[in-house]
């Protein structure tokens, strides 16, 4: 089974983050790979074990992403392809779905697991669209997985519990941090992903133009939320109950 | 010059750094109210390799070296002393003479469990009565039938009685040569008749490090189970010591790192007189000593393990190293517990522990005042 894992590079989010016109300021010293990632990439690296074949890492992002796959591949993950391309600095999500799915394409692959959400731009939606554009089915927010020659069943996570989802192979599936204990990099592993496969590709190399990496929606604003208020406080005499009831009835929670 | 580490180095670094904040920091304060040996996360330790990190890959190791083993010890101890000694121990003290002295067998058969991180091993040198006298060992084995028989008693030995340690290479006086004993090393197997694994001291820190009493009562164990030549165990420890001076250096600059990073965030955020705390001299200035004396001592300790991986001779080096970091360190504890004042004497914060854990990096793998006397010797040439 070859696994394509989706992996994104962020600035290390345990680090005060800062927006710039918008956009999150990449420049800072501290990145790493979207911890949301790291449980893709065992994922992956599981059911190669189970069933052979390799696991193939793909990012896009500024070069320093590079540093992204290196850590996939330090866990384990057989080969990377980096898209880079100075046209898609402020490529959004479908900008973003167009160069995954055409450097996915470029192999064989049975299976593509992304995490369910960035934990930087968060908008969830990158996965999706890239089943879309490649046409493969797709399940999300993989609890657990259990794969077989021809296809792969799911725990999707739901509000209430879970339902159970099979689809047949090729698919692109999103993962949950509920679904695995993702593995720390060994030295040894860290040695051997030095002489690990990687490619770099520009948007050409994909066969892709620069209005396929044009934005299509843009942040006009980014405000902080607004301060909590001090709320409201009710004096127990008895009724103290009934009036909260009815707040929360008033607020629609109840 | 080159200080630098390698890019791989650094990056395996950041992992034993991430581990130790994500496994070992939420735990290590119920581990020091319990004293109890977290197997599960010493095997988690084993599975990140760290066992094995100095040892060729036929014998399960990583094929990295020592430099890179005292950069997990380092951050280990940042986070917690008792996990740090429990990997010091066993590499320095339980892999490192198979390595170093056992015959090919002996390796496959005693190395490779330990360098895989399946178990732990111990050395016992230390005895009731020869601590900083090593040479005065009392225990003895003698061979009959094929086999040595031990009696004696070891104290303070580390990593015997947990559940995964696999054995202990003690040593023992096995004849006489002229005037001194002869002193050779024998491994003995966990579970062996006769062999009492005691029970565990209660210590004024390394809570969750497994220290014991060993008794040895007409130990019988097979004479292959001779470690190294026989009559060379007292110059063998001494070249295992060398390299343990410098792994317990490793350790003393990761705590007095965990007792400056821990105080940097504490003056910050604490405010007395309408200020940080941090803004007044006094205690900025105890933060600025702290700093300097832990980079030195990491200057020391790292250039001990550059010519211990470069095979050269390090031995006044490595009493440097391990003088130097030791000392700074409880230091470093003291004023990190000033800093933060009556809170630093309340066992939730972590620099009460690192006071406790301190003390025993200035006595344990040779005193300071050992540590001066060797570097003394090396120095005056008597
Ligand atoms: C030069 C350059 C500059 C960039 N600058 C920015 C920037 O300033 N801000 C910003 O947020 N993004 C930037 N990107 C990345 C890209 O625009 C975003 O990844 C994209 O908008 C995806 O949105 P999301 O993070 O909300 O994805 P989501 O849909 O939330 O992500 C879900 C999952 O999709 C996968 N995925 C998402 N993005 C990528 C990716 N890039 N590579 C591999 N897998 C991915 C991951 O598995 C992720 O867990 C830049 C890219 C390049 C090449
Ligand atoms: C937690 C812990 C773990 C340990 N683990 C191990 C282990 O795994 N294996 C092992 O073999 N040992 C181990 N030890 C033992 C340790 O190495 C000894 O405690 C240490 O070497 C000192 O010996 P001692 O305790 O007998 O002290 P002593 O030698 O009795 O020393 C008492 C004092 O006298 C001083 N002194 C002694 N001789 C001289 C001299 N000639 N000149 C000046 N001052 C002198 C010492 O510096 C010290 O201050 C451990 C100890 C501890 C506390």
């Amino acid at each position: 089974m070859n696994v394509v894992v989706l992996v994104k590079q962020i600035p290390d989010p345990a680090n005060p983050y800062e927006l710039v016109d918008g956009r999150l300021k990449r420049g800072v010293a501290q990145k790493v790979m979207d911890p949301g990632d790291e449980y893709g990439v065992e994922a992956a690296l599981r059911l190669v074990d189970q069933f052979g074949g390799e696991v193939n890492v793909i990012s896009m992002g500024p070069a320093a992403a590079m540093e992204a796959i290196r850590r996939a591949l330090s866990m384990g993950a057989h080969k990377g392809v980096l898209v880079t391309d100075d046209a898609l600095g402020g490529a959004d999500a479908l900008a973003t779905a167009r160069v995954l799915a055409a450097a996915i394409k470029r192999s064989e692959f049975d299976l593509v697991i992304a995490g369910v959400e960035s934990t930087d731009g968060s908008t969830g939606v990158v996965p999706q669209m890239v089943a879309e554009l490649l046409g493969v089915p797709q399940s999300t927010f993989a609890k657990e997985i259990e794969a077989k020659d021809s296809s792969l069943t799911i725990k999707r996570q739901t509000a209430a519990g879970y339902d159970m989802v099979e689809c047949p192979l090729p698919a692109v599936i999103t993962v949950t941090a509920g679904v695995n204990e993702p593995r720390y990099p060994t030295f040894k592993g860290i040695m051997q992903a030095k002489s690990k496969p990687v490619d770099t590709v520009s948007l050409g190399d994909l066969g892709l133009g620069g209005d396929d990496a044009k934005p299509t929606q843009s942040v006009d604003a980014v405000n902080p939320a607004p301060e909590r208020g001090a709320g409201e406080k009710f004096e127990d005499d008895g009724t103290g109950a009934a009036k909260v009831a009815d707040l929360l009835k008033q607020l629609k929670v109840i | 010059m080159d200080f630098s580490f390698t890019p791989e180095q650094n990056e395996f670094r950041r992992t034993v750094r991430d581990f130790a904040e994500k496994v070992i920091a939420p735990r290590a304060e119920e581990m020091d109210e319990t004293e109890e040996f977290p197997e599960d996360i010493v095997r988690q330790m084993g599975g990140l390799g760290l066992f094995g990190l100095p040892f060729p890959e036929e014998y399960g190791g990583a094929g990295a070296d020592f430099t890179t083993l005292c950069i997990a010890i380092e951050e280990l101890a940042r986070v917690d002393s008792s996990m740090a000694i429990t990997l010091e121990a066993g590499v320095g003290l339980g892999a490192m003479p198979i390595f170093l002295f056992g015959s090919e067998d002996q390796k496959q058969k005693w190395l490779v469990p330990l360098a895989r991180g399946e178990h732990l091993a111990g050395f016992g040198l230390t005895e009731p009565g020869a601590g900083s006298d090593a040479g005065g060992t009392q225990t003895k084995a003698r061979v009959e039938n094929g086999a040595w028989i031990i009696d004696g008693s070891k104290s303070f030995i580390t990593n015997v009685g947990t559940p995964m340690s696999l054995f202990v290479t003690i040593t023992a006086v096995t004849g006489k040569n002229g005037n001194t004993q002869e002193i050779s090393n024998i491994i003995v197997p966990v579970g062996t008749p006769g062999f009492t694994v005691g029970k565990k001291y209660k210590k004024m820190g390394w809570h969750a490090s497994d220290t014991r009493e060993l008794a040895f009562d007409g130990v019988r164990v097979p004479e292959e189970n001779l470690l190294g030549a026989k009559g060379e165990g007292f110059k063998n420890f001494l070249t295992i010591l060398d390299g343990g001076r410098v792994a317990i250096g490793a350790l003393a600059v990761g705590l007095a790192q965990g007792c400056l990073d821990q105080s940097i965030a504490y003056a910050k955020e604490r405010k007395q007189f309408g200020r940080p705390i941090g803004e007044f001299q006094a205690v900025a200035f105890k933060l600025a000593d702290i700093a300097t004396n832990t980079e030195l001592a990491r200057l020391a300790v790292y250039r001990g393990a550059w010519m211990a991986d470069r095979g050269m001779p390090f031995k006044k080096e490595a009493s440097m190293a391990k003088l130097f970091a030791s000392e700074i360190a409880v230091t470093a504890a003291r004023e990190a517990v000033q800093i933060h004042g009556g809170y630093g004497f309340i066992n939730e914060f972590p620099v009460s522990r690192f006071y406790r854990d301190s003390k025993v990096l200035e006595i344990g793998e040779g005193t300071s005042e050992v540590q001066r006397m060797l570097i003394a010797r090396e120095l005056l040439g008597f």
